[in-house]
């Protein structure tokens, strides 16, 4: 089964094609940073208007480039929430029409769940069962994950997600828009423990998140700064060490509480800070006191793509899920509200 | 000539089916539902004549202004059809729709367009009745009632929501050369319809997928960082 993925719930046009037989065939990605980078934040109107404008020609693109032709698709796939309506919609949109006017089946696909299983596109994919640690600019969960579809939320940020706080806490720093991965790189230059920022919500049991109160500690930390000291950059790293260690040192606290907990012997990270590289190390360390093991997507499907959605979408129809004629699209849709898949006779 | 046409730009609905000289329309007022209703309306359309998407030669759409959101429906709808049957796209102003609207029904030999833009806005587009077809003078825009462009001559007709939305604004502005008005007029797919035929009679080529895109007409929609 050929499947197409559509991807467009923020500022990435992400399409893919998935074939249950031998795996991803091939993907094209569209990035939307440079236009957001100038506004200093995603803006969701400019987002839509790119997404309709680059979704045709990058599913020409691909077709080009795999030599597949629309007719030989036997699903289509796109994401139908959580993520900004507009974007959604215009995703959702042409997919459904798509599947419609090829006279194939479509499938609203879970932005989440589509990361969760990310790492099965790998070579080396795990197992279930795993827990899923989901970091990235929107979300911030720890999941255990029994099968497709059967997800215990077993924490998650109550406020900033890790993403958000690491573009933020950059954009205080002067570092742009998206500043995360600029913030990641200068804490490189950084000395350990020069600050110690605290790590939230470890001091007590429960594997909920809060990120917000990272950023103005760095606020403040930088206020007492002397700006005109001549190791001022060194300074700037050193928080910059300070923030990015206590981000990480509290994901891998409660991961390491989520693994004991459900007594699971895989780890699974995706979404855009999971390409953290301080964060992989941190993370295989502590899985390496578990005798547990450590996978993540590669790099490039960390962040939002389409060959997840795709993905996704080939397992959820090979079980023989349909879609109504209507186009789905959800700003707010739960991930505990997924269901496994039931086998369709067909 | 067979032609599908549709529009979800504004607080309507439709879709229409050209065939060889005669229209069949599905429409309806269903705000925020066009999501949901959009492609089942097609199918039952393309059903009610027996016919194919494989058997059409031209698809046309309703590509603005309105909402964007709308818009971006209608849009993602026609390109996800012309990819798949490797049609032609016929993009139509939804002003013009409006005042063919108002020029068929009421006999209106001239029309100001409008459709409620929110922020104390309105699109606005100003047509001739030309044989029963509108012709856009100047070009079509996005401004406050209070400073749409006043006509050279008198007994124009206003048409669309704009007309509900600023009734007063608008009367104050135009005085006497406006003689009447409808609010409850929106674009309409057989409207749509009519009028990529008769632009593609008249030589318009249609578009491929990748450019049937909006026309908003607002582009200003955010503030950069440096303008703050």
């Amino acid at each position: 089964m050929i499947v197409l993925g559509i991807e467009t719930s923020c500022d990435e046009t992400g399409i893919a094609l998935y074939d249950s037989a031998r795996g991803l065939i091939g993907h094209v990605l569209h990035s939307q940073v440079e236009l957001h980078a100038e506004y200093g934040g995603v803006v969701p109107e400019l987002a839509s208007r790119d997404h309709i404008r680059y979704l045709s020609p990058l599913i020409q693109q691909l077709l080009a480039e795999t030599g597949l032709r629309l007719q030989q698709l036997d699903g289509i796939a796109y994401t139908a929430g959580p993520g900004l309506i507009g974007a959604l919609m215009s995703g959702a949109a042409l997919g459904r029409a798509l599947a419609w006017s090829l006279g194939i089946p479509a499938l609203e696909v879970h932005h989440m769940e589509g990361h969760l299983l990310a790492p099965m596109l790998e070579h080396r994919p795990p197992a279930f069962p795993f827990i899923a640690l989901l970091v990235s600019g929107g979300h911030t969960l720890l999941a255990e994950v029994t099968g497709v579809g059967e997800y215990r939320l077993m924490g998650q940020s109550l406020d900033d997600a890790a993403g958000e706080a690491f573009d933020k806490t950059a954009k205080i720093m002067g570092l742009g828009y998206p500043g995360g991965p600029a913030l990641a790189k200068l804490a490189e230059q950084g000395r350990r423990e020069v600050w110690r920022f605290p790590r939230p919500m470890t001091d007590r049991p429960g594997l909920d998140f809060s990120f917000s109160g990272l950023k103005t500690f760095a606020l403040t930390t930088l206020q007492n700064l002397d700006t005109s000291a001549s190791d001022y950059q060194q300074q700037l790293a050193d928080v910059a060490r300070a923030f990015e260690d206590a981000v990480v040192d509290t994901l891998v606290i409660k991961s390491e509480r989520a693994l004991r907990e459900a007594e699971a012997q895989r780890l699974v990270i995706a979404g855009g800070v999971g390409a953290n590289l301080h964060l992989r190390e941190q993370l295989a360390v502590m899985v390496q006191r578990h005798d547990a093991e450590l996978f993540y997507p590669r790099i490039e499907f960390c962040t939002d793509n389409g060959a997840m959605i795709a993905h996704v979408g080939c397992l959820r129809l090979l079980a023989g899920e349909t879609q109504p004629l209507q186009i789905a699209a959800r700003a707010r849709w739960s991930m505990e509200d997924l269901r496994a898949p039931e086998q369709v006779e067909k | 000539m067979k032609l599908l046409a549709l529009d979800t730009a504004t607080e309507a609905c439709s879709v229409a089916l050209y065939v060889d000289g005669e229209i069949s329309q599905r429409y309806r007022l269903a705000p925020r539902e066009h999501s949901h209703l959009i492609l089942q309306m097609l199918d039952d359309c393309l059903a009610e004549a027996e016919l194919k998407l494989s058997q059409l030669d031209a698809l046309a759409f309703g590509r603005g202004p309105g909402s964007f959101m709308g818009l971006r429906i209608a849009a993602g709808v026609v390109q996800g059809i012309s990819l798949a049957q490797d049609l032609p796209i016929v993009p139509v102003s939804t002003l013009a729709s409006i005042a063919h609207i108002q020029m068929q029904q009421r006999g209106a030999m001239r029309v100001l367009a409008a459709i409620d833009a929110r922020m104390a806005e309105v699109y606005w587009g100003a047509f001739i009745n030309n044989n029963g077809l509108p012709v856009l003078q100047g070009q079509e825009m996005v401004l406050p009632p209070e400073q749409v462009p006043i006509p050279d001559t008198e007994g124009w007709s206003g048409a669309g929501t704009g007309w509900g939305s600023y009734a007063d604004l608008l009367v104050r502005r135009l005085g006497d050369h406006v003689s009447t008005s409808q609010a409850e007029v929106f674009p309409s797919a057989a409207s749509i319809a009519e009028l990529a035929v008769v632009g593609l009679a008249s030589g318009e080529q249609g578009v491929a997928a990748a450019q049937a895109i909006p026309v908003y007409l607002r582009d200003q929609v955010a503030k950069k960082a440096a303008s703050r």
